[in-house]
């Protein structure tokens, strides 16, 4: 150790010097990584908080009801009419998750779950006052913001996975299990049925991990984060609605919502990923803009909260 | 001169330290814990663009905070006190001027600097839910520079440090205004720092608390750490200052030494004889004398009381009695600071 050359150490004498003393705070790279460290401490956060704990409940609860309340009603009256898949699902348990996420995705449940996560992650620091004690750490804002981002899109797919498991599992307790027969006609195994309805998780979870960007952006706008959360779920409703009016159909394929359920090319045969590609980048594109709004916002906004 | 101190340490000692070049650089800039320059904070009121409605909030103020030293950073509320806190934590941009922390400048090292500074900025801010310990392992782990492995002692020893080791693991939300106050202060002492900063540290506390508080700045300052404390209450800071600096409207209308301003001593003689008495501290070059009745005031300056009375009774000027009084602290922070303390 002796023989080692100093010139490498710059703080070497210090140490020599100041034995049994503490390291020089902010001298030193860590070994273990800090950034995990962040990120799981933002994770028990989010995922800590009651509020964003009664948000999941209530998403595992939902599958439970609708599940027993369509057990009850299909098996009087199967006909057609309701969400899509709603007519497979007497043949198939499968089904239900597909008919949970859509209705999920469309009564706004999952977007305001996100909304809440999203819209609280900046604006709710900023109102606790705990964001000022944050970047005095200093945690670095542009670092903040990553891992704030990162955990919104890690409670996206969450909170789709916890909807699409809890409905899979009611649907085989429910209803009828076995191969799937889709859209086009064809039967798949069972298997093959739980990994394409697992995927439409993971879409949607990708719709609300955009949408999250979204809320983060609004977010870094203002102290109060029931604005932002609001602000999420005003888009989020605006953006359906222009897409149901036809006048407005030249821009239909630009809102954020347009590719929410375009998933049902995954149960055709053979498989049609272009809604599927079409909503990625549409996610992808929206996330990019929005993030890099939040961004440009956080990193030059005064924090007087 | 040497790099301040490196504070004891509360925990046992992490793997190889090293230094901060930056810091351990000698020159008269590194001797001052914080300076800024002509620092300024003009906040737009209102969405107008008129620069009329613009509030100036800190108006070109110079600080020049020597390390070691304990700085009472004083004014009334609004006076600029908490804004310019923020500027110099990085929170809030200047309109203009430049500030540095021991000796680099800033906000270009802030990543640097920063985590050698504790700070508690216009009282405590924690998350509810959480406990008070879980509140600190929350900002240790904001903090990239934290060697994890440590952090458990550092929190526990920090907690101990304010008292609140007992209560560490209520929720934040259950605690009282003394130890919400308390667990801010706990922040800043999550690791050796060189500089501390306080912001309003006694606002709510009953005088116990207050008295609390004092003690841990000077422990503080003890370790070597300079500590640079803002209130608005005189009393509660003038104990532990080495240092003061009255800010006043946005403007720091003085700095310097607590001792100073201390220092301004009147002389007041009483006589039979007061032209006289009066006549003979003219000759002694004395400032500011003034004659009423048997009495006769003036500025003390440099001299000694002892030499005047001498030179009074050499002149045959019979003293009935004389006086150094001491104008009181707060008495200068009025008139500095203008009608007390209400809000310009």
């Amino acid at each position: 150790m002796s023989t080692e050359d100093t010139s490498a150490h710059p703080g070497r004498w210090l140490q020599l010097a100041g034995p049994g003393r503490d390291e020089w705070p902010g001298a030193r790279a860590h070994p273990v990584p800090a950034w995990l460290r962040f990120f799981n401490s933002e994770l028990r956060l989010v995922f800590g908080r009651p509020r964003n704990l009664a948000l999941l409940g209530v998403l595992a609860i939902v599958p439970v009801f609708l599940g027993i309340l369509l057990r009850l009603t299909i098996g009087t009256s199967g006909g057609p009419g309701g969400p899509p898949f709603l007519n497979q699902l007497a043949g198939n348990g499968v089904f239900l998750a597909l008919v949970v996420l859509t209705l999920t995705l469309t009564v706004l449940l999952l977007p305001l779950s996100v909304g809440v996560v999203s819209g609280d992650a900046i604006a709710g620091e900023a109102g606790l006052g705990t964001l000022r004690g944050l970047l005095t750490v200093p945690s670095g804002r542009t670092r903040l913001l990553a891992v704030k981002y990162a955990a919104i899109v890690v409670f996206s797919l969450t909170a789709c996975l916890i909807v699409s498991v809890i409905s899979l599992i009611m649907g085989f307790i429910l209803f009828h299990v076995g191969s799937v027969t889709l859209l086009s006609g064809t039967t798949v195994s069972l298997g093959s049925g739980v990994l394409r309805v697992l995927t439409v998780a993971l879409f949607a979870g990708a719709a609300m991990a955009s949408l999250g960007a979204i809320g983060l952006a609004a977010s870094t706008l203002t102290q109060h984060p029931v604005g932002a959360i609001a602000g999420v779920l005003v888009l989020t409703v605006a953006s359906e609605i222009c897409d149901q009016l036809p006048e407005l159909s030249a821009i239909h394929s630009y809102l954020p919502t347009h590719y929410w359920l375009s998933w049902d090319g995954l149960f055709r045969s053979p498989v049609d990923w272009s809604g599927i590609e079409h909503g990625l980048v549409s996610y992808a594109v929206y996330a990019v803009i929005f993030v890099a709004i939040a961004w440009a916002k956080l990193t030059s906004a005064d924090i007087t909260s | 001169m040497p790099a301040s101190p490196v504070p004891d340490s509360p925990v046992p000692a992490g793997p190889v330290p090293a230094v901060n070049t930056v810091a351990a650089s000698t020159g008269t800039a590194a001797d001052f814990a914080l300076t800024s320059t002509g620092l300024t904070k003009r906040f737009r009121t209102g969405l107008t663009m008129r620069a009329g409605s613009d509030q100036l909030a800190v108006n070109r103020i110079d600080l020049a905070v020597p390390s070691g030293s304990v700085y009472g950073f004083l004014g009334p509320n609004g006076s600029g006190k908490t804004t310019t806190i923020r500027m110099l934590l990085g929170l809030i941009q200047p309109t203009a001027g430049s500030h540095t922390m021991f000796g680099m400048p800033m906000p270009d090292h802030q990543a640097r600097a920063l985590p050698l500074v504790g700070s508690l900025v216009e009282g405590p801010a924690f998350y509810p839910h959480l406990s008070g310990r879980a509140n600190l392992a929350r900002l240790d782990a904001a903090d990239r520079t934290a060697d994890p492995a440590t952090a458990r002692a550092r929190i526990d020893a920090a907690l101990d440090r304010v008292g609140l080791l007992a209560a560490a693991d209520k929720r934040y939300k259950a605690y009282s205004l003394g130890m919400k106050q308390r667990l801010g202060i706990a922040t800043s002492l999550l690791r050796p720092r060189r500089l501390v900063i306080l912001d309003e540290p006694t606002n709510g506390l009953d005088p116990q608390g207050t008295r609390e508080v004092r003690v841990l700045i000077r422990e503080i300052a003890a370790d070597g750490t300079t500590v640079f404390v803002s209130s608005h209450l005189l009393a509660e800071v003038e104990q532990v200052c080495t240092h003061v600096g009255v800010m006043r409207a946005g403007r720091l209308v003085y700095q310097g030494p607590l001792a100073e301003l201390r220092g301004q001593a009147g002389l007041r003689v009483r006589s039979p004889k007061p032209d006289l008495a009066a006549r003979v501290l003219a000759e002694l070059g004395l400032a500011g004398i003034r004659q009423s009745g048997q009495e006769v005031t003036a500025e003390l300056g440099a001299m000694l009381p002892e030499v005047i009375c001498e030179r009074l009774v050499l002149a045959g000027v019979p003293v009935a009695g004389l006086e150094t009084p001491r104008r009181s602290l707060e008495d200068e922070f009025v008139q500095l600071t203008g009608e007390g303390f209400d809000v310009d």
